[in-house]
């Protein structure tokens, strides 16, 4: 499992506004002023200097051992860790929010991984690649052949990527599980929003990738 | 059988350090007999003294002190000449003009352990009640102990709070325990190499060390100083079997392979024909020229007793609830010593305190001992984090302010 992929993953620019890349700007958008965030996956922690530059207080968790010295010598506040065996050691209600961006699908349980997020944060944001975008299953479809991207180049055999889903799966996982979806943004190849006026099943196929802004759901497990 | 060669004894039976443990080459904190100090074992000390040495100016806020913790057979001439070997500071990759630890931006302090021989009050140390050496009847100390006696100096000093406590291996310990036991007083802290406990391996190498000491006829029972002996074999074999544990298998292969020391075939002896022997020998005599062999024991006997969490209930977390110091903790991928899980081990609980934690593991194959050499990715992370941590505290370009 990589975690170093922040979004979008290599092979096609992000595009930057203010030299910060667009896909980051919507994401630190939805994070209010002066709360305490927990980055799982930072990578390279270009989120998380964004958010410091915000005055928010900034955590991260990254597996790669390049990416976490990266960040300690940019000053932040990042240790080497695993989605999947650490975020259990985080108490209760210790961030306001907990980011996990393009790593979902590399965790081993998802489930877990989300119920964990919403354990430890009072909010979750959640950006994974959509396996309904349009080229996917174009390739799957016509091709017969399991689904290559300009951000997804692995073939099957040597992906990290082992628990791919549409935006339409992970609607469903949420209602599962009793998460409540605050916002919903589909991005395009290039980290742009899908227009928001449009139904489901548009963004499903043609949003690149799905990020979501979660809470607690009101009813009790 | 003819050509075995014992480890030589020290050229000089070092009269210069048997000096330095009560009138040391630095800078001197007397404590009397109305500030004792209050040792784990029951027992107040007083009179005492601290040796320590400074680098630097401290600022008009008394904000950019950083206390240096050494290791087990470190001192305080962190930066300087020793006054014993003529060498340079033991940390001169970390410590000096340019270096993360810039006496240019930072007021530094280290100061030796007590317990130790360099002029803190220790076992090697004259005993006011007896005019003798005080050898075995010093009082046993601890970790706790050393910070404590720290803690006097810097409130002697007037810092209320450091800036940052850095320090590995035991110097490591000792930066854990002063935001255990004083998290107010540390702003930030770097803790390297080290530990929250020490490993049952761990305890078992010291009590090879000190077993080596005692079995050396010359220790003469811990009164070697009044018996005019002194049990550099011991001492040396307990050096040599520790360094061992500083270094790496892959480290000792690269540096010496099974290279052969100034002959081409071996000997059919038991004399130093491996360049290994040959260094370790080396290593074992050069350190007994510095150290005393009873402070060797108990210096080692106080790593043993650390475990933060025993002192707060099996739980380490609890150690650090509610703490506001901002931590960077670093580890190398080829120490078997003080391995990264225990770090991990530690970062675990700091999460669980919502502690402000950077954790970085370094890639090399030098062992425990990377942290004195100059391994520049550490380097860089230890100076970016007292540059950020400088930053928060307000300090003028992470130094002066």
């Amino acid at each position: 499992m990589s975690m170093q992929q922040t979004l979008p993953l290599p092979g096609v620019a992000p595009e930057r506004t203010g030299g910060y890349r667009t896909d980051h700007l919507l994401v630190a958008d939805m994070v209010r002023p002066g709360s305490r965030v927990l980055d799982v996956g930072c990578g390279d922690g270009e989120l998380l200097q964004l958010l410091e530059s915000r005055g928010i207080d900034g955590r991260g968790i990254e597996l790669s051992r390049e990416g976490v010295n990266g960040c300690v010598a940019k000053g932040l506040a990042v240790v080497q860790g695993d989605a999947d065996t650490d975020l259990v050691n985080y108490p209760d209600d210790a961030f306001d929010y907990v980011i996990l961006s393009q790593t979902l699908q590399a965790t081993r349980q998802p489930k877990v991984v989300l119920e964990n997020l919403l354990r430890i944060g009072q909010r979750a944001i959640v950006s994974f690649p959509n396996f309904g975008f349009w080229k996917m299953r174009l390739q799957l479809l016509i091709g017969g052949h399991m689904p290559r991207t300009e951000n997804l180049p692995a073939s099957w055999y040597d992906t990290s990527n082992i628990h791919f889903c549409t935006i339409k799966d992970f609607v469903q996982l949420c209602e599962e599980i009793n998460v409540k979806m605050e916002r919903a943004v589909a991005l395009d190849l290039y980290g742009r929003p899908v227009p928001l006026n449009l139904p489901w099943w548009v963004w499903n196929m043609f949003g690149e990738q799905g990020v979501f802004l979660l809470s607690r759901g009101g009813k009790a497990k | 059988m003819s050509n075995v060669r014992p480890i030589p004894s020290p050229q000089t039976q070092s009269d210069d350090r048997a000096h330095e443990a009560d009138h040391p080459s630095s800078l001197v904190a007397k404590f009397g007999m109305d500030q004792p100090l209050k040792l784990d074992c029951g027992i107040d000390l007083a009179p005492f003294q601290i040796a320590y040495q400074t680098y630097g100016e401290l600022n008009a806020d008394r904000s950019n002190a950083i206390l240096i913790c050494h290791a087990l057979t470190g001192d305080q001439h962190v930066n300087n000449t020793h006054p014993v070997t003529g060498k340079p500071g033991w940390w001169d990759t970390m410590v000096g003009a340019g270096k993360p630890i810039d006496p240019e931006k930072y007021f530094i302090i280290c100061s030796n352990v007590i317990g130790g021989c360099m002029g803190s009050t220790g076992p090697a140390s004259l005993n006011p009640a007896t005019g003798k050496v005080w050898g075995l009847d010093f009082p046993i100390i601890t970790i706790p102990d050393m910070v404590r006696a720290q803690a006097m100096l810097i409130d002697r000093l007037g810092i209320a709070t450091l800036f940052c406590v850095v320090g590995g291996s035991m110097g490591g310990m000792q930066v854990l325990q002063w935001t255990a036991a004083y998290p107010e007083r540390v702003f930030s802290t770097l803790a390297i190499a080290c530990s929250t406990r020490h490993s049952a391996q761990n305890i078992a190498f010291h009590e090879l060390g000190r077993q080596a000491v005692m079995a050396d006829p010359d220790w003469r029972g811990g009164r070697y100083v009044d018996e005019d002996t002194h049990p550099h074999r011991g001492l040396a074999v307990a050096r040599m079997a520790a360094h061992i544990t500083y270094l790496s298998d892959a480290a000792l292969h690269r540096k010496f392979g099974r290279r052969m020391q100034d002959r081409e075939l071996p000997t059919f002896s038991f004399d130093a024909d491996f360049q290994v022997e040959s260094y370790l020998r080396y290593q074992g005599s050069s350190f007994v020229e510095r150290f005393d062999a009873n402070s060797y024991l108990y210096l080692t006997r106080a790593m043993d007793y650390f475990d933060i969490a025993a002192d707060h209930n099996g739980v380490l977390a609890k150690a650090f609830a509610g703490i506001k110091t901002r931590f960077c903790v670093v580890s190398f991928t080829s120490d078997w010593l003080f391995p990264t899980s225990e770090s991990r081990a530690l970062v675990h609980a700091l999460n669980a305190s919502s502690a402000r934690v950077s954790f970085a593991e370094i890639e090399t194959d030098r062992g425990h001992d990377a942290f004195l050499l100059d391994v520049p990715e550490f380097l860089e992370i230890s100076r970016a984090f007292l540059q950020a941590a400088g930053k928060a505290r307000g300090l003028k370009d992470g130094g002066q302010s």
